[in-house]
């Protein structure tokens, strides 16, 4: 969430970043493509499919999962549904506010889902039931808790994780009816998708940048790989511009540093 | 729900390397641009790209209103981009999906890098984009629409903002993405830049694209979006200058 304070304090407080960025500093000790510690916890509520509290930082993230069946869509009859949706809490900022979902928490929601849908993560075609008639609908419902900055890849950590760790009431289906078991099988996750999110502040593109450092920031580029070394997704952000070699240096950046981030992830969630 | 991919219905690449429609893999689609269709606008476009048909329009510098939201060194941009009801084969509701209003997000950040902001403060610039018909790649043709209507509206800018997408399609990285190759296809990379200052002001990737793919997705899209750029400035020259024969000579005189 971008964060605007005072004008005199963000024009000061930039140049003095940028100063620093072009040292090869970063104000907290990181080195330029170096990400905050991540801290995965999965199973922490209960009542859903899958849960995980994901902190980048001191950026918090809780997402969960509930699965639940219903038909497909008319022109995907034998897929089943996956939506991610974000909303960023009243609680997690001074500067978030109750109400409709913003521009930035629904661009939030749909990057994450993007990474998710077109890596193949979750297998839709084996959450259907009955063709055309019913399906298993997942459910990804994201609460940003807390915001320092980067909540693209810490929204897509907490709802990789989420998904890998869910599992899900198994049905039978007998003469095209549904019916469900005591039986638990895991939801079908196939692909392994991270989300790495580089800023440019002054001439510096910066790994998971922090709230300070995205206040500072004039460009942010989000890239989604996958363990195969595919792009699956991306996004530019903010009122700037970015040299075509600086988005495949970004890309590369973002295969190197997934790739750390996914065996990170592995580990916590195996 | 968009965003979920189907699964192809239609041969997207014949044997001979064509098209549905008989394209090459790096070929455009037919492309129209006309400037200062909307009179009360301070600037205007239309473009009509395939089957897309999109009109923009530009109103400002203006007051801001609500004041609050006035920034004090420079102008606010705001954009929208918007889809009738029947530009699409079912009955879009008029309401602004998700999709709208992200896409009216990135089409704000991908002109604002070429308005020079900072010769207008306290002011707002105002930029619509109504999808009339829709046909895959309505995003990149509204920007480029868009960024005509601006210069139209004699706004400071630094240069022409030009889009095209590029995707693929069977595993083949093609231009310029029609309605059926985005649903039906394995990618879509929609890409805006500032050709003149080499600057990339919208990407976004969906897909699965193995590094070299990307690669190329992206340049050819570069590559596109500065054949694009020719016939924005054309049409800019047709309206300003009148017609084409003069556009030889105002060259001329540039150079």
């Amino acid at each position: 969430m971008a964060m605007r304070k005072n004008y005199v304090v963000e024009t000061i407080r930039k140049a003095q970043l940028v100063e620093l960025l072009a040292k090869g500093r970063r104000l907290d000790g990181r080195g330029l493509d170096e990400h905050r510690p991540i801290r995965v916890q999965t199973g922490v509520i209960q009542k859903a499919n899958g849960s995980a509290m994901v902190s980048l930082g001191n950026t918090q993230i809780l997402a969960g999962v509930k699965v639940a069946t219903g038909t497909p869509f008319p022109d995907t009859p034998d897929q089943g549904l996956l939506v991610v949706n974000a909303e960023i809490l009243p609680m997690s900022s001074p500067y978030a506010e109750p109400g409709p979902p913003s521009e930035e928490a629904i661009e939030l929601a749909r990057v994450v889902d993007r990474g998710v849908r077109e890596s193949k993560m979750v297998d839709l075609t084996k959450l259907c039931l009955v063709k055309a008639k019913t399906v298993y609908t997942v459910f990804v419902d994201v609460n940003v808790m807390n915001v320092d900055g980067n909540l693209f890849d810490a929204t897509s950590y907490a709802v990789v994780t989420a998904l890998r760790t869910a599992t899900m009431k198994k049905y039978v289906v007998k003469d095209d009816k549904v019916e469900a078991t005591e039986e638990t099988v895991p939801v079908p996750v196939e692909r392994f998708p991270v989300s790495v999110t580089l800023a440019r502040v002054g001439e510096s593109l910066i790994v998971d940048p922090d709230a300070e450092e995205e206040s500072a920031m004039d460009m942010r580029i989000t890239i989604t790989t996958d363990e195969d070394g595919n792009v699956c997704a991306s996004q530019k952000g903010e009122a700037s511009g970015i040299l075509p070699q600086q988005v495949l240096q970004a890309a590369d950046t973002s295969l190197r540093v997934g790739s750390q981030i996914r065996e990170e992830l592995m580990k916590a969630t195996s | 729900m968009e965003g979920h991919r189907l699964a192809p219905e239609h041969k997207l690449i014949d044997e001979n390397g064509k098209r549905r429609d008989g394209r090459e893999w790096n070929q455009l689609r037919p492309i129209k641009l006309e400037v200062g269709l909307v009179k009360n606008a301070d600037g205007s476009a239309y473009i009509e790209w395939g089957k897309n048909k999109i009109m923009a329009a530009v109103y400002g510098p203006k007051e801001v209103h609500p004041k609050h939201q006035v920034l004090p060194d420079r102008a606010l941009v705001r954009a929208r981009y918007h889809m009738a009801p029947f530009s699409v084969d079912e009955r879009k509701n008029p309401a602004p999906s998700r999709r709208e209003i992200e896409i009216s997000k990135v089409i704000r950040e991908a002109l604002a890098p070429a308005i020079i902001v900072e010769d207008y403060p306290r002011t707002a610039i105002e930029v619509w984009v109504e999808v009339l018909q829709s046909d895959g790649g309505s995003r990149v043709a509204g920007i480029t629409a868009a960024s005509l209507a601006l210069a139209d509206a004699g706004i400071n800018m630094r240069d022409l903002v030009v889009g095209c997408s590029c995707g693929l399609i069977d595993d083949t990285v093609v231009a310029d993405l029609d309605d059926t190759e985005d649903k039906e296809g394995d990618g879509d990379m929609p890409v805006a830049m500032m050709p003149n200052l080499n600057w990339v002001t919208l990407l976004q990737v969906d897909g699965m694209y193995s590094r070299e793919k990307f690669q190329k997705a992206f340049e050819l899209a570069l590559e596109k979006g500065r054949e694009i750029y020719a016939m924005q400035r054309e049409a800019l020259t047709k309206k300003f200058f009148g017609g084409e024969a003069m556009t030889a000579q105002v060259e001329e005189e540039a150079a």
